[in-house]
């Protein structure tokens, strides 16, 4: 579904990301762990196509398409899904308008007609259950006043709603307490979907268990330095991210970003 | 690609709508004005001696003022004697007794404009009166109000049929030594609709005036007077478009208004005067008085606005709060884009007991437009118990633009309870994007956070007129971003 091959990018002239490899197939979750810096938020940025960051080389496909050829409206219409580090607010525009018009974005996209209105209220009741939020909610502004639980929660809540094909969680676990850390997993995992792919971005193991990905990659410096399975994220918590540091910066071509 | 801060910059290519020109054949007096051009005005209209004293005694206060200067807005000086006074479509001596005498290419104007003038092709609750630069042109469903007694008919042809009405209510409000262009105005006023609801009638349609500049080098100097008897309703809303022309012409109108005891009026104005082109050639100058005055007991007047329009927007809706317990309420919202520069704001001033008012103001800068709220709170000793609520929010798209808050408060009355927010925001790359990153895309993303700032001052549109100002909003925002 995703691939990435060489995939270098600046911002105002930095190299941040110097040659990123990494295939995803649907049904699979990947994570990326990387200590601070490592430019994990930047991949998932550019991804989304937030254009702060230039591609410098390397290509996306996405679907068999060049991701980074379309609008990030449109990356958005094809299905590519991203769960804010830091969600926006948008005071006077209602969750229940913003996700409707989300939705018939998406739908226009495809050539469908616009949702029906009694439809789209029972798909937001449905999903609503998942993040354990209640309705009045859905009249409350785009995260305005709402607490940093809520803003990671409303996230899943919209990736529940616009069901994307790929989803990318930007360190959904930051700023979360235990209790609300297993309410968005609890929900991510009901997500798991044969047709969808899903990388999770944290900086900490401790989200990996309860949301236990197929594929760990590690990312330091730029670049993926190791991948392996789940034990990999334990062996990162158990001995931090300086030994992998320590092997980037002696591994050949790492200077070549 | 674009970065999204050039793009919320970018307002050239915004395009104007409305801007096209009728060809109609129209006769008007030659540019200047004195009292020959006055008495000239005067005697088209077949007006009473009453009204052309009233005139020459405005006009000669006129030539005494001085044009105001202390708005925060900045124009080359404007030329008095260069303006045409007086420009009405040809027509014979009676003028139209009904729709099927009303000159075609007139009714398509209408029709281009969105106005259909025939009664049987109108939304069924709104009647209207068409004015067209000087003269209004056709008013419908006149006879079915006449049945409720309500007067709804052009202020000359009131002039004429209700003298006593015009004379006794006339200037009342807003006298012709209150400022320079009303003043101006009280002199050479051409038209406007009047309004006269009779006592415990609730006028069950929406009211409506459709302003329309077409010839060139002309001024449109309406007047507006509504009188709403005791327990009385009515809901008013005006419209407002122009060519487009590269030379600025003046709109300066007067609205009064006034509320008997119990009575209510909800006068709403969407105004989309041509506003210049991108680098601020032409456009209105809309220079404008108006003001209720809630005389009776109970009696409640409200202002909501959209300003949209105009190169110069500088106007105050304001209320006079007599009566015990009666209300005010002003709800805008003011949009400047490209070059616009807007001075709005209201009055509040409370003079009988437990009078309250309510201020909600909304002001969009986009482009390198200017916008200013200025309002006056006023609170007198004998106001017992008065209360006011203000809320002056602005919002900026881009950064080249600016937004100005100039709230004044007075209060002589120890009772009185005084609240006042203001905020100011700026619609940021990071809401573009996250919306965009939802498939929306960056114009519906704007025209949806702007509406969003707007929700509160478009509720107190009539429904089908909120619609309006919606998309007007959209089609004036069009451009403003990538």
């Amino acid at each position: 579904m995703l691939e990435i091959r060489g995939l270098h990018a600046s911002v105002l002239g930095n190299p941040i990301l110097k040659g990123i490899d990494l295939t995803l197939r649907a049904g699979e979750v990947h994570a990326i762990m990387g200590p601070n810096g490592s430019g994990k938020s930047t991949l998932a940025a550019v991804l989304a196509g937030r254009d702060t960051y230039q591609v410098t080389a390397g290509e996306v496909r996405y679907g068999g398409r060049d991701l980074l050829e379309l609008a990030p409206e449109d990356r958005a219409c094809e299905g590519v899904f991203l769960a804010f580090q830091y969600p926006v607010e948008i005071p006077g525009v209602s969750n229940l308008q913003f996700l409707k018009a989300a939705l018939n974005a998406r739908r226009k996209h495809r050539g469908l007609p616009e949702v029906d209105a009694l439809d789209f209220l029972a798909l937001v009741r449905e999903k609503l259950a998942l993040v354990g939020m209640d309705e009045s909610f859905l009249r409350r502004s785009v995260n305005a006043g709402f607490s940093g639980g809520e803003k990671k929660r409303n996230e899943i809540f919209q990736l529940a709603v616009l069901d994307p094909e790929l989803a990318i969680l930007d360190e959904t676990d930051s700023g979360l307490d235990i209790d609300a850390l297993r309410v968005v997993a609890d929900g991510v995992n009901r997500l798991r979907d044969p047709r969808r792919a899903i990388l999770v971005i944290t900086h900490y193991q401790r989200l990996l268990e309860y949301i236990v990905p197929d594929v760990v990659h590690v990312l330091s410096g730029g670049r993926i330095v190791r991948t392996g399975d789940r034990s990999l994220a334990l062996d990162l918590e158990a001995r931090g991210y300086g030994w992998l540091e320590a092997d980037a910066a002696s591994a050949p071509g790492a200077s070549a970003g | 690609m674009k970065t999204d801060s050039n793009a919320v910059h970018d307002l050239a290519n915004r395009e104007y709508r409305w801007g096209f020109v009728s060809d109609i054949e129209s006769e008007a007096v030659p540019a200047g004005l004195d009292e020959a051009t006055i008495r000239l005005i005067s005697e088209k209209k077949g007006e009473p001696d009453f009204l052309l004293d009233w005139r020459l005694k405005a006009y000669r206060h006129w030539t005494t003022l001085r044009e105001p200067h202390w708005a925060n807005v900045q124009y080359p000086p404007i030329d008095y004697q260069s303006i045409v006074y007086y420009s009405a479509p040809k027509r014979s001596a009676e003028g139209p007794k009904s729709l099927a005498e009303v000159d075609p290419e007139l009714l398509r104007t209408y029709e281009r404009l969105g106005i259909p003038l025939r009664e049987q092709e109108l939304l069924a609750g709104v009647a209207v009166d068409a004015v067209f630069d000087s003269v209004s042109v056709a008013t419908t469903f006149r006879d079915k109000l006449g049945e409720l007694g309500i007067l709804f008919c052009p202020f000359s042809e009131a002039a004429q049929s209700h003298p006593d009405l015009i004379r006794r209510w006339l200037g009342t409000v807003v006298p012709y030594t209150d400022n320079f262009f009303a003043a101006l105005n009280s002199a050479v006023f051409t038209d406007g609709s009047f309004v006269y609801v009779p006592p415990g009638v609730r006028c069950p349609m929406e009211l409506s005036t459709y302003f329309r500049i077409n010839a060139a080098k002309t001024g449109q100097f309406e007047r507006t007077l509504i009188v709403a008897d005791a327990g009385s309703y009515v809901s008013y809303l005006e419209g407002c478009t122009a060519p487009m022309r590269d030379e600025n012409q003046l709109h300066a109108a007067v609205v009064e208004l006034v509320a008997l005891d119990d009575a209510q009026i909800k006068y709403s104005t969407v105004q989309n005067w041509y506003p210049g082109d991108a680098e601020g050639r032409g456009g209105i100058y809309n220079f404008v008085t108006k003001r209720g005055k809630c005389l009776g007991r109970r009696s409640k007047i409200s202002w909501t606005q959209v300003e949209t329009g105009s190169a110069i927007t500088w106007k105050y809706p304001s209320c006079i709060l007599q009566g015990d317990d009666s209300v005010g309420e002003f709800y805008s919202v003011a949009l400047t884009a490209g070059r616009q520069q807007a001075d709005t704001g209201t009055k509040m001033l409370h003079i009988g007991k437990r009078t309250k008012s309510t201020i909600v103001s909304k002001g969009i800068s986009a482009g390198r437009g200017q916008n200013t709220y200025r309002g006056l709170v006023k609170i007198q000793r004998g106001a017992d118990g008065a209360r006011n609520y203000s809320q002056c929010d602005s919002m900026l798209l881009g950064d080249r633009c600016g937004a100005h808050t100039f709230p004044y408060i007075d209060v002589a009355n120890p009772t009185a309870t005084m609240e006042h927010e203001a905020t100011t925001s700026k619609i940021g790359d990071d809401q573009l994007f996250y919306c965009q990153q939802r498939g929306i895309s960056k114009e519906h993303a704007v025209s949806m956070i702007v509406n969003g700032f707007c929700k509160e001052v478009f509720r107190e549109l009539p429904m089908e007129f909120a619609v309006e100002a919606q998309k007007l909003l959209e089609i004036n925002l069009e451009g403003s971003v990538g």
